[in-house]
């Protein structure tokens, strides 16, 4: 039955968003991070999305393919007092675009409303279905 | 008697039929709308609807799959540049975008919407037939 497959669907996608905003979550958290458990800065992460077979042949949901680091430069900042420095004064900072994750965090959380709202049209119309020759 | 009836509702249920089918790929659709080289698919509801009307089974001459990354083997059809009527075609490329992604949100927002409805329309008429036909039956 197809409708029910637009819940495996939506759920998937659902999910990729969610891991998705979990990242964008980490990489604001750690903007600042100047170093991490093996001694360099953090690196952002970004979430790479694939399509994914469901149920049915036509149809595809979503999954989460991989978790890449972004490799662009790190941020350099001059901070002779920071314990972290170079001998020129320099601290290497995480490479953290902020007004990307920000941009990355509404477009993740618009794209699981609209899945919420794809499902609870599925659910409408299944739930309608199942009144056919009710009085 | 059973055939009879059977015959009156058969055009709605394929139309039920074949709306759900179309919300399952516009549900894909706005799933993927994030995932790269995605391209949007849709089906052509006419021929669709055509089809199923006229009784053809689009899986009748399916070749086995035994993976579901197997692609789909198309029936063999006098025009082989497009597919079976009612197979999902790709939507066309209003504004494209740069990791290849074809999803268009507006268009396809608007085109549930628009299933949706007619979907609960042809409920809607089925649950009226089905109260015509009890009339009939009851009119003693």
């Amino acid at each position: 039955m197809s409708l029910f497959n637009v819940f495996n669907i939506s759920g998937s996608a659902m999910s990729a968003q969610a891991q998705r905003l979990n990242t964008v979550a980490s990489n604001l958290a750690n903007a600042d991070s100047a170093t991490s458990a093996n001694g360099t800065p953090y690196k952002a992460k970004q979430v790479v999305f694939s399509a994914t077979p469901t149920g049915s042949p036509d149809a595809s949901g979503v999954k989460v393919l991989k978790v890449i680091e972004d490799n662009s430069p790190a941020k350099v900042v001059y901070d002779p007092k920071h314990p972290l420095a170079n001998d020129k004064g320099y601290v290497t900072m995480p490479n953290v675009n902020v007004t990307e994750e920000m941009v990355n965090m509404i477009s993740a959380s618009r794209a699981y409303q609209n899945n919420v709202e794809t499902m609870n049209a599925a659910k409408t119309m299944l739930l309608k279905t199942l009144t056919i020759g009710q009085q | 008697m059973l055939n009879r009836l059977d015959e009156a509702l058969s055009f709605h249920q394929n139309a039920l039929r074949v709306r759900g089918q179309r919300q399952e790929l516009i549900a894909a659709n706005i799933a993927n709308a994030d995932t790269p080289n995605f391209k949007a698919r849709d089906i052509d509801f006419k021929a669709a609807m055509q089809s199923a009307v006229a009784g053809i089974n689009k899986d009748a001459f399916q070749t086995a799959k035994t993976s579901p990354l197997h692609l789909d083997g198309t029936r063999a059809n006098n025009n082989s540049t497009s597919a079976a009527p009612g197979e999902p075609l790709f939507r066309p490329i209003i504004q494209g975008s740069v990791d290849g992604n074809t999803v268009d949100m507006d268009v396809e927002r608007n085109q549930f919407a628009d299933n949706g409805i007619r979907y609960e329309a042809s409920l809607t008429l089925i649950n009226a037939q089905l109260k015509q036909m009890l009339a009939a039956l009851q009119s003693s």
